[in-house]
């Protein structure tokens, strides 16, 4: 299992009911129910993803967050899952705050813009990051709204989001103690786990 | 039937016929005091007997769903497209079970049938239908064929509608519930095109109030004209403008010339009025276009959709098509998000098309994607 699924899964209860906002190829949401016996529902707009997840087993939506989460009804799911999915929408602060009403509480991965590779990368050549894990062009990519670990942090306040948990992943393992410092410089990923 | 078969259609296929002689009582109150249903079956039930899948068709469809009657027959089952082997629907690993309803005029008893009471044709006379009523004489036809529980029920439109009513009366005979093009309830520009064409129908003065059989007549031209309102609303704006624009068909709008003159689009609608009418029965039409009025899937659920869907087991597919304004994409949203609320497990997938309701009938690759995707899921559950 992916890492980053690995320490989302471990915020996630037994027997809860979650809904997995981008949930891709089903991957959290299929360990979820075959191992915590969740109920969980993926939202997804990739029509190969979506089909996947079809295949998988798993009940699976297509909708475009962009249009909001008007449907659902406050406090519906125990946990709403947004793993790399935040950079990707047209307005994340109201996708963010819906997924708090919707939800008891929330999850979110994203990629730290402030990785030390980002920043060289910016420097030295002076232009947008390219890297294995961020594989697009500036003008192709599904990625619209990049940010730091600090940037999502000031957001969080100002949207009086409470921050339950942290971590955040490094490639290296060499990394992870620069990481623990510096999180904003050092951390690839982060991953958070918050409520209201 | 083309001369060389395709490989992925099923061929040759007959109607087979089963008598019910216990009476059944229908949601009106009245009793059918016995009734034939009409069916074919295509593919080979397993030993577990559970790989069988029912299909209801929708308003002028029929249990020809699939293959051909004959190697003359060059008009295949209404949904050929996705039932044979190797289709979305397939007949390799399923037993499919296609059933002419009751009311409808392709073998089934119905308005044309004789009423043992009186021995003459019911005409008009035949009780009103509701959409349970066909569930309840399908259920009876599943006792009959020895099958317990459905791997799935499927259906468009007022087929649709057929699978969720299924899914409440039946939950533990049904696995899976696939819902496509369909709506919980008519929205009341709905039931008005349903009238538009009930009122085309009745004020043909062949019509002679539904007894034309008597009169040795049909009203040919009130059930094209009924036809004609109802075709046109299961096409989109833009499919209708790529298929027909403001091409003529004859005459010209030259200056100083004064013929006749014809769209396509008119001739077209004509065409599919006319055949319709020569196929179909008018009072059948009248009471197949009720029983879409009348239903209401959560009405005896204090029209809660969440309560009246906590009460089903199985699974749902439920799927629209982008450009459907008949059965428009925000009504099987409505379903999607009953079933979410109750705690179901949902797929749903809204299809991008041009071609309007009809959409679930033709061959469109996302659709088979999905539908097949979904229907591998419901085999290898088998």
């Amino acid at each position: 299992m992916r890492f980053d699924l690995e320490i989302m899964q471990g915020w996630i209860d037994s027997n809860s009911h979650v809904l997995d906002l981008g949930c891709g190829d089903g991957e959290l949401l299929y360990f979820l129910k075959h191992q915590k016996n969740v109920s969980g529902i993926g939202i997804e707009i990739d029509e190969t993803k979506f089909n996947n997840c079809i295949s998988r087993g798993l009940s699976v939506i297509e909708h475009n967050l962009d249009l909001g989460l008007g449907n659902f009804a406050d406090n519906s799911f125990d946990t709403v899952v947004l793993s790399q999915t935040l950079q990707a929408v047209h307005h994340p602060e109201k996708v963010l705050a819906e997924t708090l009403r919707v939800g008891k509480q929330c999850i979110v991965a994203f990629p730290n813009f402030g990785y030390w590779r980002c920043r060289w990368y910016l420097g030295t050549k002076g232009q947008m990051p390219v890297s294995e894990f961020m594989p697009y062009s500036w003008y192709d990519t599904p990625n619209i709204h990049f940010c730091t670990i600090r940037d999502f942090e000031n957001l969080c306040t100002e949207l009086n989001i409470r921050i339950l948990d942290r971590v955040v992943t490094t490639p290296t393992a060499r990394l992870q103690g620069l990481a623990s410092h510096w999180s904003n410089l050092f951390g690839a990923t982060a991953i958070y786990h918050l409520s209201r | 039937m083309p001369e060389t078969l395709a490989a992925d259609s099923i061929g040759i296929v007959t109607a087979q016929k089963h008598f019910f002689s216990e009476p059944l009582t229908l949601a009106c109150g009245r009793v059918l005091p016995g009734y034939e249903l009409v069916y074919e079956t295509y593919g080979e039930l397993n030993t577990q007997k559970n790989n069988a899948v029912l299909i209801c068709h929708a308003l002028s469809g029929s249990h020809h769903a699939a293959g051909y009657y004959s190697p003359e027959d060059n008009k295949p089952g209404w949904w050929d497209n996705y039932i044979g082997p190797g289709k979305a629907i397939d007949t390799n690993h399923f037993f499919v079970v296609a059933v002419n309803n009751l009311g409808s005029c392709y073998g089934s008893t119905g308005p044309t049938s004789i009423n043992p009471e009186t021995g003459e044709v019911y005409g008009p006379d035949f009780p009103p239908l509701r959409v349970r009523d066909w569930v309840h004489s399908q259920k009876r036809l599943m006792d009959a064929l020895g099958l317990h529980q459905w791997a799935a029920i499927i259906g468009g439109s007022l087929g649709g509608m057929q699978v969720m009513r299924w899914a409440l009366e039946y939950p533990d005979r049904v696995r899976h519930s696939v819902v496509i093009a369909s709506s919980m309830k008519l929205t009341a520009q709905n039931i008005a095109f349903n009238e538009a064409a009930r009122q085309a129908i009745s004020s043909d003065p062949d019509f002679h109030q539904g007894y034309y059989l008597k009169h040795n007549t049909l009203p040919r031209s009130g059930l094209k004209l009924a036809r004609m309102v109802g075709h046109l609303t299961y096409l989109s704006d833009d499919v209708m403008d790529r298929k027909f624009g403001r091409e003529l068909r004859s005459g010209s709008f030259q200056l100083g010339q004064d013929s006749e003159l014809e769209f396509q689009v008119e001739s077209y609608l004509r065409y599919q009025g006319e055949k319709f009418s020569e196929q179909f029965d008018a009072n059948s039409y009248v009471l197949m276009t009720r029983v879409l009025d009348y239903f209401d899937l959560a009405r005896e659920y204090n029209h809660d959709p969440v309560e009246a869907f906590s009460n089903a087991q199985s699974a749902f597919l439920v799927i629209s098509f982008s450009t459907d304004w008949r059965f428009s994409p925000e009504r099987s949203q409505e379903i999607t998000q009953a079933l979410i609320e109750a705690r179901k497990e949902v797929c749903y997938a809204n299809i991008q098309s041009n071609a309007g309701h009809d959409a679930f009938l033709l061959k469109h690759p996302r659709f088979e994607a999905v539908f097949k995707a979904y229907m591998q899921r419901v085999h290898q559950e088998c």
